[in-house]
């Protein structure tokens, strides 16, 4: 894809963002933190391509490659969990 | 065709996570919400290991289970032990491996072209996008390590100032942005490899350096602009990759955290210039040594005293603060709060925004000790209700009650919005000592009529008003 393309996507990701966050309710802030978090750790996805690319040989790419991986399913998993923990906290008045 | 799937795909998961952060809005949707989540991230997973396909040895896919496996028990580990008053250290954390898996990725790209770039050839414009991902990842990385050294106590709270600094922070950053144009001038020339890793190593020594002097007051807007700085490095690697789950992800989770530091600023009165120059509001301890002569007389009351004035109530509003979570004083509370329901006090929770140590973190504390997320209010909607309440109940909380911010201009706390409850009938403030909060500042409504402090450990406090209202 054309940079215009990815920048037009960055953009309106931009706005997106501001009007799902401005409607997230403030005691779900600490939530809300763990969960970008999480998805932040998509960028798990880069550290797949350098991994696998180097087809079985261990160089510095694949490396950092699987560092990378490691490092963003610690959060991926943390993150999504401790999210999860949390919103099994929030309970209605019985 | 396959590329179109693999779009699609991408699309779809950045779609989910959209959802997932939606889904928030409410408790009620937001554990379907974390379902989108968790579903757009193995679709993005999936993809990516089916995009990278054909001809694939299948040692790289043991190492990669491999480092799923580890990374994924290690953090699942984290989640189920880690205690919710240490949720602010976790976040941290677990920022800054998002930062430095973005310094990895950006690394293995640069070292590895043909994977990642068409034709294998690093051009200005992916170099640039590249870079910026690598710089920004490195600061998160460092400047949240920095950050969880605060919080865990590793490192002393206070600011750590010294002269010149703002001076040192601008010559490096203007230095990286001049190493990213002469990287980018020439990606592919290996003389300019050693400007590459000069961009990590200041990178890394900028985070430091940034969190550095910023005090353990300020805690919340760092934790929440370092959890936008990671969305944006992940936006720059998504650029180089050209991976739209990426680049929505890193666009929603970057503005995500800048409206969190809004908000916590906006809950101190602070600009996010002053909270990055630094230099304000240390350990509360050291700020209460310095400060606070007893001025005029404090009415102290007892346990017996408070259950009296709360039990004869009608309306209670209880205005928790991170005093509450240090003296673990939760559990107590929310029994306290049932055996005054049960006598037909109407008890409802104020949170102050920038109460405890990250956005909402006093809302997790409450819920874990199974208060129903509908009696907790936060500060615009409960604020006119101290005025009809009988009686307010300050637990480890201080600065956010304290008047002179709507009445004293020369305060450093002054145009913060604080809680008003002083127009409550009786204040109650449970309060380790008379010492002054954070910021220093002495809190008159200590010396006033209406007011009664009860000293000592908020938890044993609370404890021993639930022995006597219970013998009432």
């Amino acid at each position: 894809m054309d940079f215009l393309s990815l920048f037009s996507i960055f953009v309106l990701s931009v706005f997106v963002g501001f009007y799902v966050v401005w409607g997230v309710t403030p005691a779900l802030h600490s939530p809300l933190l763990a969960v970008t978090n999480a998805i932040s750790s998509v960028i798990i996805v880069g550290g797949l391509i350098a991994a696998v690319a180097s087809k079985g040989i261990i160089d510095l790419s694949s490396t950092m490659g699987l560092i990378a991986v490691l490092l963003a399913s610690v959060n991926i998993f943390g993150g999504f969990m401790v999210a999860q923990r949390m919103l099994a906290m929030f309970k209605k008045k019985k | 065709m396959n590329t179109t799937i693999i779009g699609f795909a991408y699309l779809l998961s950045g779609v989910l996570f959209i959802l997932a952060l939606k889904g928030l809005s409410s408790p009620v949707s937001a554990r379907k919400g974390n379902t989108y989540g968790m579903l757009g991230m193995a679709i993005a997973v999936a993809t990516t290991l089916y995009g990278a396909g054909s001809g694939l040895e299948l040692s790289s896919y043991t190492n990669i289970i491999i480092a799923v496996a580890v990374g994924g028990i290690f953090g699942s580990i984290l989640a189920r032990k880690i205690s919710m008053t240490a949720l602010p250290q976790l976040v941290a954390a677990f920022h800054s491996l998002v930062g430095l898996a973005a310094v990895f990725v950006a690394i293995g790209a640069y070292k590895n072209p043909a994977a990642f770039f068409d034709g294998g050839i690093i051009t200005t414009g992916s170099m640039i996008e590249m870079s910026l991902g690598l710089a920004i990842g490195a600061i998160t990385f460092s400047g949240s390590v920095i950050a969880f050294a605060k919080l865990q106590g590793l490192v002393s709270g206070n600011p750590l100032v010294f002269k010149g600094q703002h001076l040192i922070n601008l010559v490096i950053f203007l230095s990286i942005l001049a190493l990213i144009y002469m990287t980018a001038l020439s990606p592919m020339d290996a003389a300019t490899e050693q400007y590459f890793w000069a961009i990590v190593g200041l990178s890394f020594f900028i985070g430091f350096l940034v969190v550095l002097p910023i005090g353990g007051a300020d805690m919340p807007v760092v934790v929440s602009m370092l959890n936008s700085y990671s969305g944006w490095a992940a936006c720059g690697i998504g650029f180089t990759l050209q991976n739209t789950a990426l680049i929505i992800t890193g666009a929603l989770v970057g503005s995500s955290g800048a409206i969190l530091s809004y908000i916590m600023c906006k809950g101190m009165n602070r600009s996010i210039v002053s909270v990055l120059l630094g230099g304000f509001g240390g350990d509360s301890d050291a700020a209460a040594a310095a400060a606070s002569q007893p001025k005029g007389n404090v009415k102290q009351g007892s346990a017996d005293d408070a259950s009296f004035i709360m039990g004869n109530a009608q309306k209670v509003i209880i205005v928790p603060g991170y005093g509450m979570a240090v003296s673990q004083a939760q559990h107590a509370l929310r029994e306290m709060c049932d055996i005054l329901k049960s006598k037909g006090v109407e008890v409802r929770y104020a949170i102050h925004p920038v109460a405890g140590r990250m956005p909402g973190h006093m809302n997790v504390l409450l819920a874990e000790a199974n208060v129903p997320y509908d009696e907790v209010f936060e500060l615009e909607e409960i604020n006119h209700e101290f005025a009809t309440a009988d009686v307010a109940f300050v637990i480890g909380a201080n600065d956010v009650t304290n008047p002179l911010a709507k009445t004293d201009p020369q305060s450093p706390i002054y145009g913060m919005p604080i809680l008003d409850v002083e127009k409550a009938a009786t204040t109650l403030f449970l309060k380790r000592s008379m010492a002054s909060g954070y910021a220093g500042v002495d809190n008159d409504l200590f010396f006033r009529d209406k007011t009664m402090m009860l000293l000592g450990d908020a938890k044993k406090t609370t404890e021993e008003i639930v022995q006597a209202l219970n013998l009432s």
